[in-house]
């Protein structure tokens, strides 16, 4: 007999696990779906801490937007976070009009090198007293992400398990697996133009996020205006 | 106590004190004053101490003797030659510091001596003049007893090693460095101060000089902190010669002081962080890693990286926006137009038809400068099911993403 399965109790409570402090993203129907499912082993709703956190969807999904919002969360309670931006991506316009306090974000331009951004994150991690830490490797093609051998990813978990940092992971396709504490799919549901054709006008974008891991029996929607 | 004061045109006051006391004040160019109760095993009594004062000082300063430095001032500045112990209360009042209102208000009281003035009551003279009159009757009945403002010499953090041999390697170099640190280092923290600059030069076999200058965000006295900054540095830079003699300068700065709270969240701490992006820095490039900083105005690309640390700043909630991604460099592409329309798009990895298009949204400015940029964008949705911001300069170019 396992002897871990007769410390499972029939209430699904372990005690062993820790009960992970988490940071609400300020999206009302995202905060909600991840108050379902593992409500006993977090406190509170939204990103765990001390955990990475994987934001997976294609081109447009609405993945940057997320991650904008839990910068934006991250700087609102005054932490310092950093944003690892691998091909040079990042437009600092939108993430301020997001909410992201840019005086207290850490803007890391690694001229379209993996390598180099896994480093910069490494250090990062290691140095320690961050909120968020943001691995973009969006457009990093798979032929290369799939290269990043696997011990990075644990020893990136390693090194933020005892800490109040998040580590979120944008990317396309999962790359840490069974590393990361939290992995959620993100759609765009619709596009909303105003206007009559011909002479329309970009409103807003409807997107959708699906709970991967942990398995939860909801999706929440939610929306994104446009900039400008 | 007793109290020396030498007043005169000489420039060589301070030296002149120096050799008779180390602490002194110099209250004014040609005043100084200083304690002379040591001195009374050296030289004797008070008479032969001033004696001793004035045979250093020469003919053409005054020297007064008094128990205390105020009285020791007046008297130096009043009485020629030498005095000691002087009786002041048949000196003017027009002696001291008083303003052109008082003086008048005292002419009219009859007020001239110094023992008139002392003789006032106190009360009336606070009530008159306030704590200003009151001061200056304290003066005049020789009542003050204050602590001297010690003259400060300016402390000069530089140290500088010549070497027997040019040392090439830059790993016995930084031992060489670690050790002036060190030094300068226990001297910023004696002195209660930081340095926000270092600078390092490199005397070099060829006659040149390698001069390399770190300009810190935050304030720094730990010498391992700024060695490792310096090491990075110098393996960035290295001297292109051996090193014959090497100079290390730090600028002091007073530390900063920061109000923390007991729940604010915990922040990278200063030094380490500056450490770690230096680090950062010399993967990725000088330029690559700071905060992000918006310009005003109207130009694609309004924002600079900054080198600073952040700083945090409370910011209100706002709904969730749409974020950009940029494609940098941007690509170019073949725009399909129908009626001025873009109906498809064709750029490297990017092909589909145009479902939707806003715009044109034309832009342009710096006509004045080189960075002049004059363009209409558009906001299209492709077959593919990707937004995109694209734009024709003098071709077409996808910017990049809605995400």
């Amino acid at each position: 007999m396992n002897p871990n399965a007769a410390r499972i109790t029939t209430l699904g409570f372990r005690p062993d696990a820790k009960i992970r402090e988490c940071l609400p993203t300020g999206i009302a129907s995202l905060d909600a779906m991840f108050s379902q499912g593992d409500a006993l082993l977090t406190q509170g709703q939204g990103f765990p801490r001390g955990a990475i956190s994987e934001i997976l969807g294609p081109e447009s999904s609405g993945r940057t937007t997320l991650v904008h919002s839990l910068l934006a969360a991250s700087t609102a309670q005054l932490e310092i976070c950093a944003y690892v931006d691998t091909d040079d991506s990042f437009d600092p316009v939108s993430a301020a009009a997001a909410g992201v306090a840019l005086s207290q974000l850490v803007w890391i331009r690694c001229g379209h090198n993996a390598g180099h951004a896994l480093k910069a994150a490494d250090y990062l991690l290691h140095a320690g007293g961050f909120g968020a830490i943001v691995l973009d490797l969006c457009q990093v093609p798979p032929g290369i992400s799939n290269r990043i051998p696997i011990s990075y990813w644990y020893r990136f978990r390693r090194a933020i398990e005892n800490t109040p940092t998040i580590l979120a992971l944008v990317e396309r396709q999962p790359l840490a697996k069974s590393c990361a504490s939290l992995m959620l799919d993100i759609q765009r549901k619709r596009t909303a133009w105003r206007g009559a054709p011909g002479f329309e006008l970009l409103r807003g974008v409807e997107l959708e996020a699906l709970s991967r891991k942990p398995v939860r029996p909801a999706t929440a929607q939610f929306k994104a205006r446009a900039v400008g | 106590m007793i109290f020396a004061c030498i007043h005169g045109p000489s420039t060589a006051l301070p030296q002149i004190a120096a050799a008779f006391s180390p602490s002194f004040e110099q209250t004014a160019p040609d005043t100084v004053v200083f304690r002379v109760d040591g001195l009374k095993r050296l030289h004797g009594t008070p008479r032969q101490i001033v004696e001793a004062i004035a045979k250093r000082a020469g003919d053409n300063v005054n020297i007064a003797i008094a128990e205390t430095a105020d009285a020791a001032i007046i008297a130096a500045r009043n009485f020629p030659g030498v005095t000691v112990a002087p009786n002041l209360s048949h000196l003017d009042v027009a002696t001291l510091p008083l303003t052109e209102e008082m003086a008048q208000v005292l002419e009219t009281w009859g007020i001239y001596t110094f023992e008139q003035l002392a003789q006032l009551p106190e009360i009336g003279l606070a009530e008159r003049f306030g704590s200003a009159g009151v001061y200056l009757q304290r003066l005049a009945r020789n009542a003050i007893h204050r602590p001297l403002k010690i003259l400060q010499p300016e402390t000069t953090y530089e140290d500088r090693i010549e070497l027997d041999h040019p040392v090439c390697l830059l790993e016995p170099l930084l031992f060489l460095i670690a050790r002036l640190l060190n030094d300068q280092c226990d001297k910023l923290l004696s002195n209660a101060m930081a340095a926000n600059e270092v600078t390092i030069c490199l005397e070099l076999e060829n006659r040149a000089q390698h001069i390399r200058t770190l300009r810190l965000p935050v304030p720094m006295r730990e010498s391992k902190s700024l060695l490792k900054l310096l090491q990075m540095d110098l393996e960035a830079h290295p001297p292109p010669a051996p090193t014959i003699a090497l100079t290390l300068s730090l600028k002091p700065v007073h530390p900063r002081t920061v109000q923390t709270g007991i729940f604010l969240p915990i922040t990278p701490a200063p030094d380490k962080l500056e450490l770690t992006l230096a680090r950062i820095r010399g993967i990725v490039g000088e330029n690559n890693v700071g905060i992000p900083e918006l310009l005003n105005t109207h130009h694609p690309h309004p924002f600079r990286l900054v080198k600073a640390q952040p700083i945090t700043s409370h910011q209100p909630p706002v709904a969730s926006h749409q974020a950009f991604r940029f494609f940098r460099p941007p690509l170019p592409a073949t725009v399909a137009l129908d009626h001025n329309r873009p109906v498809r798009l064709s750029a490297p990895g990017i092909h589909g038809k145009v479902l939707n298009a806003a715009g044109p949204w034309r832009t342009s400015g710096d006509w004045w400068s080189t960075t002049v940029w004059n363009r209409d964008e558009w906001d299209i949705a492709l077959s593919n099911g990707s937004l995109y911001r694209i734009y024709r300069d003098s071709q077409w170019f996808v910017e990049g993403s809605y995400d």
